[in-house]
């Protein structure tokens, strides 16, 4: 089947999942990836969202973090504290996914505003939300963002939420207990963090994706892995339920 | 005891000028209903608190209520911004806006905070952001057992809470269920409390998970059915998401939301 490069990211994405026991979850594209990661390979994945669902197994993607569907099928359902304080920082939680405005090459992100100044910015982005702490306290952290010059920036207007902060052992100063980004997907391919530097580096293009273009879409020095891999094309069968769950969206 | 009151006279009595207001509801249970009541009272220069300003604050902020913001995640649930928020912030209308900016998990816990009579939360968050930098109440704390540098944040006790929940009796006991989010805690927190309920019952069934906030602690009780929509009341109606779209091109357009404020 025909694939496009949004459905490639959002199925690598949810590959990423196998394995992992829990995951905390945000709306959007993680929503659809950890969701479907229940659906083809991981049924037993324990879906965690910050409205405080705990094992949250929605038969329909939710629009919000907080839609009733995900209260009705959770296993239990927390309060906000209790979900940030007695499950989140405590490290419980396997994996945390997010998405951000703008990226840097350790994985921080921006997800508060872009130019101007904090004051009179000239795009005012929603802000922190829950990110900062699952960015802190999640066991690793999967980054999901299209890859473009705008967004993958040498500098960013702002840091909402800690990667690798400006290299290595800057997690362990900061008390940050979490391992940080283990991975960055994109449209066009898979970041991983370089083990020495802790800098994002380009190990795998997706089918079809030039590595050039890659380096293109970054706004910094892309490092490249000696062998990038290319990552496995869409199978029917992931294709066809990434498909069914969006064509049953709320 | 909480008086049983009508919505008016509700946010009448218990809103003022000025005053630190929060009405929260996390996705489920957003008081919007009496929201859109301080909005036709013509309430000024109120400090509006509330982790996730959805579109109730959008509204009200367009509409001028608002001189300052207190808030962690400030966008139209899985639709995109809230342009109303938006403009405030980046072109000063109606008015400027100033910000108070945190975490859910900060958020959460300077609620927690207010509710327990502590004046700060602590927790492991914010380290190495850039948030403490523009946020004065975000403050590193050593812990006096293993000398740990953790990060505190002050209580949030709110003038007057509102809220909204399922289902209050006629001695204006109230119960909610599904997705509490920080409602309790709010509650707490506050100086002033404000429910507007689904219905008034004769006897508080059982519900799996839900929470009851006693008569006493609470200031008024408001019967206002629907009073949630756009957002939902589990277990009476769902969340209306095509409002949530629709609102997307209201609030973009200075003329659109002034039209659906005229028909507020």
């Amino acid at each position: 089947m025909r694939f496009t490069a949004e459905e490639m990211m959002t199925i690598t994405a949810a590959r990423a999942l196998a394995g992992h026991g829990s995951c905390f979850v945000g709306i959007g594209l993680p929503s659809t990836a950890a969701n479907l990661a229940r659906r083809l390979h991981n049924p037993d994945l324990i879906l965690i969202y910050e409205s405080g669902a705990i094992g949250a197994k929605p038969t329909r993607l939710p629009l919000s973090i907080g839609d009733s569907e995900l209260a009705t099928t959770a296993d239990t359902v927390v309060s906000v504290p209790e979900v940030f304080n007695y499950w989140l920082q405590p490290g419980r939680i396997d994996v945390g996914f997010l998405s951000a405005a703008q990226v840097d090459r350790f994985g921080n992100l921006n997800t508060t505003v872009i130019g101007g100044d904090y004051q009179m910015p000239v795009v005012r982005l929603p802000g922190a939300g829950g990110a900062p702490e699952i960015a802190a306290s999640c066991r690793e952290v999967i980054l999901v963002i299209r890859q473009s010059k705008r967004a993958f920036v040498e500098r960013l207007d702002f840091l909402t939420s800690v990667g690798y902060g400006e290299g290595p052992g800057d997690r362990r100063r900061l008390g940050l207990r979490g391992k940080g980004p283990v991975m960055l997907i994109t449209d066009l391919g898979v970041l991983e963090p370089d083990p020495a530097s802790c800098e994002l580096t380009l190990t795998k293009v997706h089918p079809g994706v030039d590595a050039a273009a890659v380096r293109q879409a970054t706004g910094w020095e892309l490092k490249m892995a000696e062998t990038l891999a290319t990552t496995k094309e869409p199978t029917d069968d992931e294709l066809a339920a990434l498909r069914e769950l969006i064509n049953h969206e709320h | 005891m909480a008086e049983l009151v009508d919505l008016a006279t509700g946010i009448k009595r218990l809103v003022r000028d000025g005053d630190t207001v929060a009405l929260e509801g996390f996705t489920h249970l957003i008081p919007v209903a009496a929201g859109h009541e301080i909005i036709r009272q013509g309430r000024r220069d109120l400090t509006l608190a509330r982790m996730t300003p959805d579109i109730i604050y959008d509204q009200m902020i367009g509409a001028g209520c608002a001189r300052r913001l207190v808030f962690a995640w400030g966008g139209n649930p899985g639709v995109g911004s809230l342009h109303r928020l938006r403009d405030a912030v980046e072109r000063g209308w109606p008015h400027r806006l100033e910000l108070e900016e945190h975490s859910h998990a900060g958020m959460a816990n300077r609620y927690a905070a207010g509710a327990s009579g502590l004046p700060f939360g602590v927790l492991r968050g914010y380290a190495g952001t850039d948030l403490p930098k523009h946020t004065p109440g975000i403050r590193p704390i050593s812990c006096p057992f293993t000398g740990e540098v953790l990060t505190a944040v002050p209580a949030l006790n709110p003038d007057v809470t509102v809220i909204h929940a399922q289902r209050a009796d006629r001695r204006g006991n109230v119960q909610l269920w599904g997705i509490t989010g920080v409602q309790k805690e709010a509650v707490l927190a506050a100086r002033k409390s404000l429910v507007t309920v689904e219905e008034i019952v004769d006897e508080l069934g059982q519900k799996p998970g839900a929470i009851v906030l006693p008569s006493w602690i609470i200031t008024a009780v408001a019967r206002v059915p629907g009073g949630a929509r756009p957002s939902y009341a589990q277990d009476y109606y769902d969340r209306d998401n095509a409002f949530y779209r629709a609102w997307n091109a209201i609030s973009r357009d200075r003329n659109a939301f002034n039209d659906w404020l005229q028909h507020l």
